[in-house]
């Protein structure tokens, strides 16, 4: 029975480590091919099935104008975007989560948790329907196509992460901590900067990268809001899949994309095990 | 503490966030009631007429709205199960448990769209490896994303590769957290691995569970890059969701007023039936 269990244990997790590896293999497989390879018939070990080239990757540094798929500015705009809408979200949220954490609010039925709840809650909203009014307002006040615009949406899908994140986490930083420190003659500015803060390092960090994976992934957005000035990875991407780009540049630029945020997979599950996870998640 | 520093703390997120949300909502109220097409780009008034279209003559938006029901609640539910499988398996001890934990979570880093680009290569009906791979073992090529009904599942195979990680991060967390004594309790006691999950583990996770399956449903409920890149909502409308809809009345069609009215009503729709089911599902699974 027991051995019975642990057979069908490995072999269910080694299908599923099969079936998460099997894009990626394909797509890094698909990234050396030529012409020849990917259209002739279905091949997928290099030298053994074809032989492999660089041609897929070395299109991704040339200039439209020779030839190639310029990624470099997408990226940039992308790691601008994600990292000063997480950065922004992050301060705003977690200031908000402190306060809903700390201090009781009452106007009319509204309680702390009513508060909570409308942050959060904004992750209900379906994009398509901000969309359309961000879409007229952005181009009203003339940021539409351009990265302030974008910022400033991502501000709203970020926010609601940083604050579901941070209020749980601060519930379980100990009222204590603060108290002494006003007691000790601080401020609760200086409470909080000084004495609460440093203690909430993991949280801050567990927010962060959930900031950033959420920004970084959105597509719908950048899609709806940005046309030729700005464009980002995501947008990039789909815009070579509808063109007539070849499958191994395709891959390669797929591949390089998302490359970055599989460092943070790491991250994760180092915050996991240390189990600085599991409040913050709850 | 004195009065006034709690507002300090709240409030600029909150304004921040009421004043980005404000103007898009109101905005899309009035629109709803409006006629603002191509032809008279304007905010007119026409009272309720969007609302009785949609009502009487629009049976491709609730048809999108019951494919969007069908394809986010079974993606939900297979990712509930798998995610809740794989969490258990390696949350005890288990050979090279935090290189199959980090395997695991990738899907969730990387972009939907930018993975279902792939995705599509992997599942071209003649050059891709799946067909060319069961064309070895004699099974005929699958129409994976040209035919009505295959599309759909093509849909849920890509979205649970994508989101179970997801699901599997929040249940490890959760069962990470358990408190120790009621499984030291049920060993003393013998039961079990099966009498164990049934009476403690499950048990103690059901809070949890709801809120995994609570925040994922609100995400599927959103689908819409997946399906965008896949299938473009094809083949005919087999695989067209809500969101993709509003955005071919909205964006594409540019009948403005129209598809306000329609993110208006799908939007109470969405919060109305995620209440309802948050509801009943506290009642299903925590029993007092």
């Amino acid at each position: 029975m027991h051995k019975l269990y642990t057979f069908l244990k490995y072999t269910f997790i080694t299908l599923w480590t099969v079936f998460i590896v099997a894009p990626f293999l394909w797509a890094i497989s698909t990234s050396f091919k030529d012409f020849q390879s990917v259209n002739s018939k279905v091949t997928y070990i290099p030298w053994l099935d074809f032989e492999p080239t660089l041609e897929g990757w070395r299109v991704l540094v040339k200039s439209p104008a020779r030839g190639g798929v310029d990624i470099v500015e997408p990226y940039f705009n992308s790691i601008f975007v994600t990292c000063t809408a997480s950065l922004i979200s992050i301060i705003l949220g977690t200031l908000a989560a402190y306060a809903l954490s700390r201090f009781t609010f009452k106007a009319g039925f509204v309680r702390n948790n009513d508060i909570t709840f409308f942050f959060i809650s904004q992750r209900i909203m379906p994009p398509i329907v901000l969309s359309i009014p961000f879409f007229i307002f952005l181009s009203t006040i003339g940021l539409l196509d351009s990265l302030l615009g974008l910022v400033v949406v991502y501000i709203v899908l970020l926010m609601p992460i940083a604050v579901w994140i941070m209020v749980d986490f601060f519930n379980r930083v100990p009222k204590e901590l603060d108290e002494t420190a006003l007691i000790d003659g601080c401020n609760p500015y200086q409470a909080f900067y000084k004495v609460v803060l440093p203690n909430s390092i993991p949280g801050l960090i567990v927010a962060g990268m959930f900031c950033i994976i959420f920004g970084w992934i959105d597509f719908f957005f950048a899609f709806i809001l940005t046309f030729t000035e700005v464009q980002l990875l995501p947008v990039k991407v789909v815009a070579l899949n509808s063109s007539i780009t070849p499958w191994w540049s395709l891959s390669a630029s797929a591949l390089i994309s998302v490359a970055p945020l599989i460092i943070v997979a790491f991250v994760v599950e180092r915050y996991l095990s240390k189990g600085n996870l599991s409040g913050a998640l709850k | 503490m004195n009065f006034k520093h709690k507002f300090v703390f709240l409030f600029p997120g909150l304004f921040v966030l009421i004043g980005i949300l404000i103007f898009p909502i109101i905005f899309t109220i009035r629109l709803s009631l409006s006629g603002w097409n191509s032809y008279t780009p304007e905010m007119n008034f026409i009272g309720i007429t969007n609302y009785i279209r949609l009502f009487t003559d629009d049976p491709r938006f609730w048809e999108s709205f019951f494919r969007l029901s069908f394809l986010s609640v079974t993606t939900v539910i297979l990712q509930y199960v798998i995610g809740f499988a794989l969490a258990l398996m390696v949350w005890r001890e288990i050979k090279f448990k935090r290189f199959f934990r980090v395997i695991f979570l990738i899907p969730m880093m990387t972009t939907p769209v930018i993975m279902t680009v792939i995705w599509r290569t992997f599942f071209h009906e003649s050059l891709g490896p799946v067909n060319d791979l069961l064309g070895n073992i004699g099974v005929k090529p699958i129409l994976w994303l040209s035919d009505p009904v295959i599309a759909k599942f093509t849909v849920i195979i890509v979205e649970v590769w994508q989101w179970t990680p997801f699901m599997f991060l929040l249940l490890l967390a959760g069962l990470l957290s358990l408190p120790k004594e009621p499984f030291l309790a049920a060993a003393i006691d013998g039961a079990s691995p099966f009498r164990k999950f049934v009476y403690v583990t499950f048990p103690l996770m059901a809070p949890i569970s709801i809120g995994a399956i609570i925040i994922r449903l609100i995400e599927a409920s959103k689908i819409m890059d997946t399906v965008f890149v896949l299938t473009s909502g094809g083949p005919g409308t087999a695989t067209e969701t809500s969101s993709f809809y509003i955005y071919i009345k909205g964006l594409r069609e540019f009948q403005m007023g129209y598809a306000a009215t329609l993110s208006f009503t799908y939007l109470v729709i969405m919060i109305i039936s995620l209440t309802i089911i948050a509801k009943v599902l506290t009642k299903l699974m925590i029993k007092e």
